[in-house]
């Protein structure tokens, strides 16, 4: 197996319209809610279910900001590769907000509990929650779970799940392939 | 990609790349500076050592506040309350401090190439943060990242160093930086007080100050050195502000609004006059916030590389 289908353009389409009907479900005009993407790959979805959102639902002005984890990860000094960081854009309050976190696969949790620390520096929001376009199970290291997630996927340490976004060519998917051993 | 030095001993071990990362990093480092809470836990298991065996205010301050800003655990070293006035060497007070498991030295030394030597006889991470007259890199870099910040790319543009290049650490660095990005650089200062080996590094010497102000985009102008002069090399202070001066007068009559900058401490009236120190043309407290910055991306980067 080198690369297997898990999302086509048809079924991730339909995937982000759920998450986007279920944000909507809960958070309803957003007034007192911001959509927070975790860099790098998180923004892409997040902008994504924004526009879903605002084309469906009429709903505008909604508070969104990227936020990097790069200096708040675990790993620091426990890697080969330079660990070289995105840009943060959060220019809203989040202070007393309710928050959720969007990125693109969930996998050890290692991501979202650096996010969790990293967002405390804009200040502190009544909750936060959690959506992932991919709920790669079983591969928690830490107890981190999704609210809100788009597909489950089981899969084993030498797989990688990747996320192609390309709207022009319609080739938007979700494919399962071998990691690659550097 | 990371940068291709283990210690940051002076612009000249440097390549325009390295200088590149360091930029992209300081600009992630300057948003988190700028936060509600401006500390990230990045470096929480790294000890910074800061040896200054020479005084030194802003930079060991902006060194100090990079490193608590990262999380780093800090001791701090000044010469003068310690074991070299008892005649320890260089090296023993360096390894007796390493002894006490510290990752990175931050080293200020009067002797030209103290970093260097040190770094061959240590096994450590050394930030030079100036030795002698020779270089001072974070100050060149700080620089560099603040005529980009205020004028774009500096490749093709025209810097100006103005003032006291002999006695200046900073004039080096800034030099080496600015020659690996591709600027035009001309010095203006009094003939005594212009090295002869710069002739060698291609630039041009202008001794007219309006002259050279009138052609640059940024002037980065440095302090009279009054202390490490063991002799004259002016006439009189009152002459030195006469022709390399900057006042008020002379940047309004200039045909294009430059970029002014000072690595401090300014003597007020002496290189720039307080007008122009505090005017909306200086860039000097820029240069102390992205000081910052930087330091905190150079530690971050060379940790990384341990």
């Amino acid at each position: 197996m080198n690369k297997k289908t898990i999302l086509n353009y048809k079924e991730l389409d339909l995937t982000l319209r759920r998450l986007a009907c279920e944000l909507v479900e809960n958070h309803q005009d957003f007034t007192d809610t911001v959509l927070i993407g975790i860099q790098p790959r998180g923004v892409y979805l997040l902008y994504k279910l924004v526009s879903i959102i605002q084309n469906d639902y009429n709903i505008e002005n909604i508070s969104t900001g990227e936020l990097d984890i790069t200096f708040f990860r675990d790993d620091f000094g426990r890697r080969d590769e330079l660990l070289k960081a995105n840009s943060t854009e959060i220019n809203i309050e989040v202070e007393g907000k309710k928050v959720v976190f969007v990125d693109d696969v969930l996998y050890s949790g290692r991501s979202i509990r650096s996010a969790l620390s990293a967002i405390q520096s804009f200040g502190r929001p009544s909750n936060i929650e959690l959506l992932v376009l991919i709920d790669r199970r079983f591969s928690r290291e830490l107890p981190i779970q999704p609210d809100y997630s788009g597909r489950k996927v089981d899969s084993i340490d030498t797989q990688r799940v990747e996320v192609e976004w390309n709207d022009e060519k319609q080739k938007n998917a979700v494919y399962l392939t071998k990691k690659v051993l550097k | 990609m990371s940068l291709s030095v283990d210690n940051l001993l002076g612009i000249k071990y440097l390549n325009q790349k390295d200088l590149q990362l360091i930029f992209e990093t300081a600009d992630k480092f300057k948003e988190i500076i700028n936060r509600p809470i401006k500390k990230v836990p990045t470096l929480r298991d790294i000890t910074i050592a800061n040896l200054f065996f020479e005084n030194s205010t802003r930079t060991k301050l902006s060194f100090e506040l990079a490193q608590k800003r990262l999380s780093a655990d800090v001791v701090n070293f000044s010469a003068s309350q310690s074991s070299v006035k008892k005649g320890e060497t260089l090296v023993d007070t360096v390894n007796n401090i390493l002894a006490m498991k510290v990752d990175m030295v931050v080293l200020r030394h009067s002797s030209v190439g103290a970093g260097v030597f040190l770094s061959k006889h240590t096994k450590t991470t050394i930030i030079n943060a100036g030795d002698g007259t020779h270089e001072h890199p974070t100050q060149a870099l700080l620089d560099s990242y603040t005529m980009i910040e205020n004028i774009g790319d500096i490749g093709g543009k025209n810097i100006l160093i103005v003032g006291d290049i002999t006695h200046s650490r900073v004039a080096l660095s800034n030099i080496l930086a600015l020659k690996l990005q591709g600027a035009n650089i001309k010095i203006c200062g009094p003939n005594t007080l212009i090295p002869k080996y710069l002739t060698n590094l291609g630039l041009e010497i202008e001794f007219d100050i309006k002259k050279a102000l009138n052609w640059c985009d940024v002037a980065n102008v440095l302090r009279v050195q009054n202390e490490r002069m063991d002799v004259n090399y002016f006439p009189s202070i009152r002459e030195y502000r006469k022709l390399f001066g900057i006042d008020k007068e002379m940047l309004n009559s200039l045909d294009k609004k430059i970029v002014l900058m000072h690595p401090g401490p300014i003597n007020r009236g002496v290189e720039l006059t307080s007008d122009v120190a505090d005017s909306d043309q200086s860039v000097i407290l820029n240069q102390v916030e992205n000081g910052v910055a930087v330091r905190m991306a150079v530690m971050y980067l060379l940790a990384q590389n341990k």
